[in-house]
């Protein structure tokens, strides 16, 4: 390859370049908006989590309790069985603290990002979320978590009524 | 052992990657096609079929954004289709060209990869949003760095490895990266530099990732009967593997890439490979965070679950080592225009193989080497085996 | 010779509207009552591959593939994405199952547009960025024009388009999957409210959710899930420029060389008479003689007078979109080459109901990918392996 070709194409442009507008461009902004059936599994789910609580579903054939319910179970391939409750404590799977915002900014309060094992459902049975109330040097692995809950007023039926979580024992 | 027909590579050809390239993506698609057909010495009219990758169209800004491309990618009034899975494409574009020849409908196949993350303003960090459930995942501003340091520290956590161990990845392909002409990060870099950059999201930092990139690459594959009569150095596609796991990534345990052993064993078993850590003589693994080339080292079965950091402190996995890994300088070297960059990966294979890998050719005539690729919300693993 | 057979198809009819479930819940359905078509074929263990066509922007989340594998069976196991139309995923599971690598491959599509609040936004955004959204407007002016230009070259007339819209909505009303089944007359399309001149309203096929899933087998294979397997004689797919701007726009090219491909791999120098019925992409009412002379099941310019004559009727000579085609059962985006290729299917198997063709041996189904694209893909299934 090196030894044949002598030069590869590309005309690279500069990223001050393209800001500056001295590079032809055409904008556009799409217009896509969504609005998802959350289907049966996940509208309850969603309910349930205005009450405060954690709905799993459950399949008789291997044992599993799943969160985030589902009306079939993946490996056995057939239809869940029933429902349960899991509890809101957890211990931690794995997790991370992130010092940028998704626009790539910094921010000034790092996030602490994890997932959550939950108590109550099948092992391993994580979700993701964040943590507070703990300096993000002292997360460890294994800790033992609880869901800090929004109000029940302030409940829209969506993950984020659940806040944060936070240690289960103070630290 | 497989098909009816025998499949080869006999060209390819890559454009340079860069942060921003003026080309369109079609425009980008024609020029790795064309250097691809030239160096196999062929023309379009040879051409009987193509197979085009790229990842999210988000970033080009086109829905659809195959049929954009279809003209680009050499497929005028020819049969022409599109496979995408995510991060895995680039690799897996060159398996789907392999099913045409190997089916037996066509004798040549041109596959091409492309991606325009540029377009994506005013960073294709955005785009990436849109790759996560709605319910449970993208409410927290789950971007995509965020995800995969929480697999990286699962990782290390499962194994006790350092970071220094992983940014010895992240210099190592760096350093190959110099070597390749159409890099965008080749660079001298020591592993302090790794341990005292910008902190992105703990254990992840700056000099651990590649960036978003332009680029596009493309190969030429051929049936036996053509391929023979092309050239006397064609690179056989012996072994193709693909495999997907579980949306629920959070139900599963990151330590360890399940799908990409998967793949592999897919590949392996096509190509009867038994052994792989003796029967593969370089490999390019994807590298788009450092600790994914130890991750898919394992997965590919090249060492024992846990040890690939060792063998990389021992330089197994440097050039002239028992196991080149990454010769290219990977996606942290070159650069990661998505699909581009995966199949840039089986171009470097193919130049290896045939001993046209210049500077940074791996010694020792290797005969056997192993391309794959990881994508989705760590889930897939694309491979590909090839031969000489 | 290793034949490739459909050995197991599945599907949850098509509606205007599913708001009671998710897309995952939609094709866990399809994928169940496929897979126990398919002699109760075990995903987890039986099936070698699994191809599932999709886009992101239909969809909604990027990188789309991600979220199939676990409704369909296909966690750990050897499952992409083709981001093309359903018959374009059948021709890839043909060629997966050619190589002798694969003996048995699922193939799945679905449609949820009904989620998409912004939809003619998103087809705008297939446009060329450069090129074709500054016109603004509708992205189907596009259809208008080739519909004006293909009916001057051809001189098959505007009341015969309409007249396809009369006879797909009427057929749709005896098929039980069809969303958009009616009793209309040609005066209700041509008094319908302009959009496109020439198109009106009633000329547009209108969207509909739904899912379907196929399973695929070798002819060895076959025989171990299912006692009337349905032969892939011939597949074909191709890609006129994708600059609208150089297309022939009276002909549809893409479906021209389609259709060579799929013959002559299955030996199909006649078609006219040695293919018994079609079902074929009706998208816009002028497409489905547009096609009708593309697949040359009538010659160029004499489509219209074929529908006229009632040749196309489920009783007739030639039946064409018995199943009510995409005006009767409602457009799927990318699952609706595999609707036309259902109902190829059960018309083979003798399970097509209340509009059942007679004696139906070899079926042709055909689709075009929409505005903006050259792009279209055309299958030959038979009951007869050769």
């Amino acid at each position: 390859m090196s030894a044949k070709i002598k030069e590869y194409p590309g005309q690279e442009v500069k990223s001050e370049e393209m800001k500056s507008g001295r590079v032809p461009t055409v904008r556009y902004r799409p217009n896509a908006k969504y609005m998802w059936s959350a289907g049966i599994a996940m509208s309850r789910f969603l309910n349930e989590l205005k009450n405060g609580r954690i709905l799993a579903s459950t399949c008789n054939k291997c044992g599993r309790i799943m969160v985030p319910p589902r009306m079939f179970c993946e490996q056995c391939f057939k239809p869940t069985d029933g429902w349960t409750y899991v509890k809101d404590t957890g211990t931690i799977n794995t997790y991370s603290v992130s010092f940028i915002a998704g626009d790539a900014s910094r921010i000034k309060e790092p996030i602490i990002v994890v997932v959550v094992d939950l108590d109550g459902a099948s092992p391993g049975m994580g979700i993701l979320h964040t943590m507070q109330e703990i300096d993000w040097k002292k997360v460890k692995f294994g800790m033992k978590v609880r869901a800090v809950w929004k109000p029940e007023k302030e409940r829209t039926g969506a993950i984020t009524d659940i806040k944060y979580f936070k240690p289960l024992k103070e630290e | 052992m497989f098909g009816k027909k025998r499949v080869a590579v006999v060209g390819a050809g890559l454009t340079l990657f860069r942060r921003n390239l003026k080309e369109t993506g079609r425009e980008m698609c024609y020029e790795a096609a064309k250097m691809a057909l030239d160096a196999a010495g062929l023309t379009l009219k040879d051409i009987q079929s193509v197979a085009y990758g790229s990842a999210p169209d988000a970033f080009d800004g086109i829905h659809m954004k195959g049929e954009n491309m279809t003209d680009g990618s050499g497929a005028w009034r020819k049969p022409f289709s599109r496979v995408y899975v995510g991060g895995g494409t680039g690799v897996f574009t060159a398996d789907a060209g392999w099913w045409h020849v190997a089916s037996g409908l066509f004798d040549t196949c041109l596959v091409v990869a492309e991606e325009k993350m540029s377009s994506c303003y005013p960073h294709p960090a955005y785009a990436f949003t849109t790759i996560f459930d709605p319910i449970m995942d993208r409410p927290h501003g789950t971007t995509l760095i965020w995800i995969f340091s929480l697999e990286m520290h699962r990782y290390m956590h499962v194994h006790g490895i350092k970071k220094e161990q992983i940014a010895l990845v992240s210099v190592k392909n760096k350093r190959n990266a110099l070597d390749h002409p159409c890099a965008q990060l080749g660079a001298k870099i020591t592993v302090e530099d790794v341990l005292n950059s910008e902190i992105m999201c703990w254990p992840v930092q700056r000099l651990d990732i590649s960036p978003t990139s332009d680029g596009a690459a493309a190969i030429v594959l051929a049936s036996e009967d053509v391929a023979k009569k092309l050239t006397d150095n064609p690179v056989w596609i012996d072994g193709v593997g693909w495999c997907i796991d579980s949306t629920y990534w959070t139900n599963r345990d990151l330590y360890y890439p399940d799908y990409v052993e998967c793949a592999a064993r897919m590949a392996y078993k096509m190509a009867g490979i038994k052994n792989p850590p003796k029967e593969i003589d370089v490999a390019e693994p994807y590298d788009p965070f450092d600790y994914k080339e130890l991750h898919h080292m394992e997965g590919l079965l090249l060492c024992k679950k846990g040890e690939a950091p060792k063998l990389t402190e021992e330089g197994v996995t440097q050039r002239d080592g028992d196991l080149p890994i990454n010769p290219s300088g990977g996606l942290l070297g070159v650069g990661n225009p998505i699909a581009a960059a995966g199949l840039m990966k089986v171009c470097e294979i193919f130049w290896q193989l045939r001993g046209e890998a210049g500077k940074r050719q791996v010694p020792g005539d290797p005969r056997t080497g192993v391309a794959q690729a990881w994508g989705d919300l760590m889930q897939y693993g694309s491979v590909i085996v090839m031969r000489r | 010779m290793r034949e490739v057979a459909i050995i197991g198809v599945g599907c949850t009819g098509f509606k205007p509207m599913t708001p009671e479930v998710s897309y995952k819940e939609l094709m866990f359905e399809a994928a169940t009552r496929a897979y126990q078509d398919a002699g109760n074929i075990n995903p987890r263990k039986d099936v070698d591959a699994f191809v599932t066509c999709a886009e992101d922007y239909w969809e909604g989340h990027s990188i789309f593939d991600e979220f199939v594998p676990d409704q369909i069976g296909a966690v750990l196991r050897h499952l992409f994405t083709v981001s093309s139309d359903g018959l374009i995923g059948l021709a890839t599971a043909y060629m997966l199952i050619k190589t002798g690598e694969f003996n048995t491959v699922v193939v799945e599509a679905h449609s949820k547009v009904s989620d998409v609040t912004t939809f003619t936004d998103i087809i705008n955004f297939a446009l060329d960025p450069i090129f074709n959204r500054p016109l603004g407007g509708h992205p189907h002016y596009m259809a208008g024009l080739e519909m004006t230009r293909y009916l001057h070259e051809t001189g098959n007339t505007r009341e015969q388009c309409a007249q396809v819209v009369v006879k797909n909505k009427r057929n749709a009303l005896g098929n039980p999957y069809a969303a958009h089944g009616a009793k209309i007359t040609m005066e209700d399309v041509l008094q319908s409210e302009p959009c496109f001149h020439p198109l009106n309203r009633l000329d547009i096929s209108p969207p509909a959710d739904g899912g379907i899933v196929m399973v695929l087998a070798s002819e060895g294979a076959a025989a171990k899930f299912t006692d009337k397997p349905v032969w892939v004689r011939g597949i074909g797919w191709n890609s006129d420029t994708s600059w609208p701007e150089s297309r022939e726009w009276g002909r549809a090219v893409y479906a021209e060389l389609a259709a060579d491909m799929a013959y002559k791999m299955a030996g199909i120098r006649n078609p006219r008479k040695e293919v018994d019925f079609a079902e074929i992409d009706d998208s816009f009412s002028y497409k489905e003689l547009q096609h009708l002379e593309a697949l040359k099941l009538c010659k160029r310019g004499e489509a219209g007078k074929l529908m006229e004559e009632g040749e196309t009727e489920t009783d007739g000579d030639l039946p064409v979109n018995s199943s009510g085609g995409l005006l009767g059962m409602g457009h799927a985006v990318e699952a609706s080459g595999l609707q036309r290729a259902l109902e190829v299917v059960l018309q083979l198997r003798g399970e097509a109901g209340k509009h059942q063709i007679c004696d139906a041996k070899t079926g042709v189904a055909q689709i075009w990918r929409g505005v903006p694209t050259a792009t279209g893909a055309v299958a030959v299934l038979s009951r007869e392996v050769k």
